[in-house]
């Protein structure tokens, strides 16, 4: 399977990536070729066998429900490349 | 010998015996980085002053009898895990006003422990690459070189900046993160030791995440021992991370001598890859023969799925990358761009924020997770990394160890293999199976080149078996008796 340039656009948009136009043509590529070698595991006979999603051998845990922090907005906020008050601003999204 | 050559194990050694005071050893270790550093970029922030303090502490420690193994050793860390107050970036624009508010897991053992912190070591931009040519502050370049050639080398990747640190002994060793062989592929180029313990063995809170199911962090340094001591202080089990594994913590150190007699260790026929680089296979052949003489029983055994190991990592690593990177949106940290409503200001920041084989593999996972493509390429290679495990449980039925080859080739020139990402992307062929079924694995230096270049061979363990992985690593590592330098280094190559 080969990937056109109106796909790359569109999995661009899904990830929230702007490409200039003249990206759009060497992405093709690259992508394609990526997709190109991983096409090998077609061959692969997978019948009935679960896939594995983790590195670890047992599942992961779940902690107690319970609050184990808080009260740290300004730690918090002290990365925020804008900020008002105790909240992160963003551009507005409703008129 | 100058005190920048100790292992940690001699430091600690000269240390306790107070021939050398941790604030001597780590301003020797400050000058190293500030003579060499300019060149070689394996650092992206220093941090001189502070680890003055740390090395002041220690000195106290030990003059209080309270001195650990790590106490006043002065290492790197690579720029991939938070350190509180400290610019962390990932070697990534996009964080490069990052300064965290808190402290990764292994680099606060490693704190407690007493480890003296010089710096955050460069790195390929969120430790995707091979070479360290994608970090967003500069590649780093090896303290290696061909005989008679100044063409600049790669130190390898993704923690090569790491690696660089050690082997031009500006640090006594570094920490590292392992996602597909981001520590072994390094530590190979640049002539050390390097491993990368069981998934879930140290902690991945406050690591910038890549792929999740597959980081582990691990050590780098110049011998096997000085690897044992760095992971002691390094592993352990944290609530914080989801994933850790709530197991003892052995003593790698005493492991370390234990002899391999009698150890049944596998030799996998697929790793003999078509056209192998036969530098690499007599390196290989030798390292059969060390163990056999070392009294180890050399078994032939079968991992028939290698083959895939590299396509399912293409698939599985960029997948998980792009769910993890989608948190870089301008809005909680990290650098923004302004556009003209929040989903332009998200395009832009992330198109200036992120570099191109970053964009390749966010782009990569976003399509193999999409509807329509879901089943045929991530559920599918999901299937076939279970079939990688299950080969790896077969084979660990039979043996102890495998051993292998590290890489398929020694250290490139920095600007071949550009031609596109697969050939990169080859590099890994003998990292990422260990990868995919979570085991541990470590290499360890093992001879040079005919062009004078480091080459390493792998050694692979079951499940949390770092202990029997160390023990080989030191049996393969004394009967090589690697002791050629790089050509830069603090002191100059004597």
């Amino acid at each position: 399977m080969s990937l056109d340039a109106a796909a790359v656009r569109r999995i661009a948009k899904l990830a929230h990536i702007r490409l200039e136009e003249p990206e759009v043509e060497t992405l093709r590529n690259e992508l394609n070729a990526i997709l190109g070698y991983v096409e090998q595991l077609a061959e692969v006979d997978v019948e009935g066998v679960a896939p594995l999603s983790g590195g670890a051998l047992v599942a992961p845990r779940a902690r107690d429900d319970v609050v184990t922090d808080g009260e740290i907005a300004e730690a918090i906020l002290a990365n925020a490349p804008a900020r008002e008050g105790q909240f992160f601003a963003v551009p507005k999204v409703v008129e | 010998m100058s005190p920048t050559d100790w292992t940690i194990a001699e430091a600690g050694r000269a240390l306790a015996a107070r021939e050398v005071s941790a604030v001597e050893l780590t301003a020797a270790h400050n000058a190293a980085i500030a003579a060499l550093n300019p060149r070689l970029n394996a650092f992206i922030t220093v941090t001189p002053e502070q680890a003055i303090a740390q090395a002041e502490a220690a000195d106290q420690a030990i003059a209080g009898g309270a001195a650990g193994p790590l106490t006043g050793i002065p290492i790197a860390i690579k720029d991939l895990f938070c350190t509180a107050g400290v610019r962390t970036t990932a070697a990534s624009r996009i964080l490069e006003p990052f300064v965290p508010p808190y402290e990764s897991t292994v680099t606060g053992q490693l704190l407690a422990a007493g480890a003296v912190f010089l710096g955050k070591a460069n790195l390929d931009e969120f430790a995707m690459g091979s070479s360290n040519i994608t970090s967003g502050f500069g590649p780093v370049e090896s303290p290696w070189r061909r005989g008679g050639s100044d063409a600049k080398l790669v130190p390898g990747g993704s923690s090569g900046g790491s690696a660089a640190a050690v082997a031009a002994r500006m640090a006594m060793g570094a920490t590292g993160t392992d996602t597909g062989g981001s520590i072994r592929q390094p530590a190979a180029f640049c002539g050390l030791a390097g491993m990368k313990p069981t998934y879930g063995r140290c902690s991945r809170f406050g690591v910038i995440a890549f792929a999740s199911s597959l980081d582990q962090p691990g050590p780098l340094a110049r011998t096997v021992e000085d690897c044992a001591i760095l992971l002691g202080a390094m592993a352990g089990f944290d609530a914080r991370d989801s994933t850790s594994a709530d197991r003892p913590v052995p003593d790698f150190r005493a492991a370390v001598g234990r002899g391999i007699k009698g150890l049944r260790i596998g030799v996998p026929a697929e790793y003999f890859v078509a056209g192998m680089n036969e530098e690499i296979g007599a390196l290989w052949q030798a390292g059969i023969s060390w163990a056999r003489d070392a009294g180890a029983e050399i078994v032939e055994i079968a991992l028939p799925h290698t083959k895939y190991g590299l396509p399912v990592y293409y698939i599985v690593a960029p997948a998980e990358a792009s769910s993890n990177l989608a948190r870089y949106d301008g809005v909680r940290y990290g650098a923004r761009v302004e556009g003209e409503d929040l989903i332009d200001m998200y395009e832009r920041t992330r198109a200036a924020g992120f570099g191109a084989e970053v964009k390749r593999r966010i782009m990569i996972g976003t399509y193999v997770l999409s509807a329509g493509y879901y089943d045929a390429y991530y559920l599918r290679a999901q299937k076939i990394r279970a079939l990688i495990l299950r080969d790896f449980t077969k084979a660990f039925a039979k043996v102890d160890a495998i051993l292998t080859p590290t890489a398929p080739s020694a250290a490139f020139g920095i600007g071949e293999k550009m031609d596109d990402p697969v050939t990169m992307y080859l590099n890994d062929v003998f990292t990422v199976p260990a990868s995919l079924a979570g085991v541990p694995a470590m290499s360890i230096p093992a001879g040079l080149s005919a062009e004078g270049l480091p080459l390493g061979l792998q050694i692979i363990g079951r499940h949390f078996d770092e202990e029997t992985v160390f023990a080989v690593g030191r049996a393969l590592e004394r009967a090589a008796g690697f002791n050629a330098k790089p050509a830069v280094m603090a002191g100059g190559n004597a």
